[in-house]
């Protein structure tokens, strides 16, 4: 994948709606049944204004962004920070470019900022990947 | 405030299998259509042994133990109150259908911000196969408000 470079862009990948449907699904199927995700009673008691989305679930839609970009089994590093909540309704887009090539231990290397963002521009997740090439 | 004492503490480590109708669930629920998160065969043109597991379900491998986080009993913390902070995976072989994983987990550290009204807490983790081969390791940061106290 030669084709690689400092600024190569990872194709964007742009999400539905996040809906109540979608978060009773994840927390299914990830096992975060943190009914803070799922019930709204429970949120309010919480002092949340709603339920909100799993942080994971928009680290895994940028995981999908990255696997989609390479092979997953090329990916060695995959961190992010939760910079803001995501709401109901939010519409999430997913995106990040290469910052740097690196070589360590005889492997090329890409590493990446990537980010998932509110349709008002708000970073919601941002973080960094490293891929080999 | 949560108690530092147990900075350092070692969980009990649990073993979890991977379940390939679980992994069909989760590609389902992140929405990812590609087919090799969901169909064996696929998933085996290009060199794995079953499908997949995609990069964050480590973390539903976390929750596969015997307590919802175990961090959330040790500490006795309220569920209501825990946002999550930061998470890095580190990847050095795959995880697949069939394999049975072992979790370990550590409490690295604690520490307060905000005058004590946002407490954190930070674990890694590592996740071995059934062949004792360390396929994975993570570092987790929980975030504790405290803000109801005040």
């Amino acid at each position: 994948m030669t084709d690689i470079q400092v600024g190569t862009e990872i194709p964007r990948l742009e999400l539905a709606p996040i809906s109540r449907y979608t978060l009773a699904l994840y927390a299914g199927a990830s096992g975060d049944h943190n009914p803070i995700h799922i019930d709204s009673d429970f949120a309010r008691n919480s002092g949340m204004p709603d339920v909100f989305a799993h942080g994971m679930l928009s680290m895994a839609y940028l995981g999908r962004m990255l696997t989609n970009w390479q092979p997953q089994s090329r990916l060695r590093r995959f961190s992010t920070r939760f910079a803001a909540i995501t709401h109901l309704q939010d519409v999430i887009t997913c995106s990040g470019k290469v910052v740097e090539l690196v070589e360590k231990d005889g492997e090329k290397l890409a590493s990446c900022e990537i980010q998932a963002v509110k349709a008002n521009g708000e970073r919601t997740l941002v973080g960094e990947a490293v891929v080999a090439i | 405030m949560l108690d530092r004492n147990k900075i350092g503490h070692e969980f009990d480590p649990f073993t979890v299998e991977v379940e390939r109708g679980r992994l069909r669930f989760f590609a389902k629920a992140i929405g990812e259509i590609n087919s090799i998160y969901a169909e064996q065969s696929a998933a085996r043109k290009v060199g794995y042994s079953d499908i997949p597991a995609p990069p964050t379900f480590l973390m539903a491998l976390d929750l596969g133990g015997p307590d919802m986080p175990p961090v959330l009993k040790l500490l006795d913390m309220d569920i209501g109150r825990i946002l999550h902070g930061s998470q890095e995976f580190e990847y050095f072989g795959d995880i697949c259908a069939g394999d049975t994983i072992t979790v370990t987990s550590k409490i690295v550290d604690m520490f307060d911000k905000k005058g004590g009204a946002l407490e954190f807490v930070v674990c890694e983790n590592s996740y071995t196969n059934q062949d004792g081969e360390l396929q994975a390791k993570a570092r987790q940061t929980l975030v504790y408000r405290n803000l109801q106290e005040k």
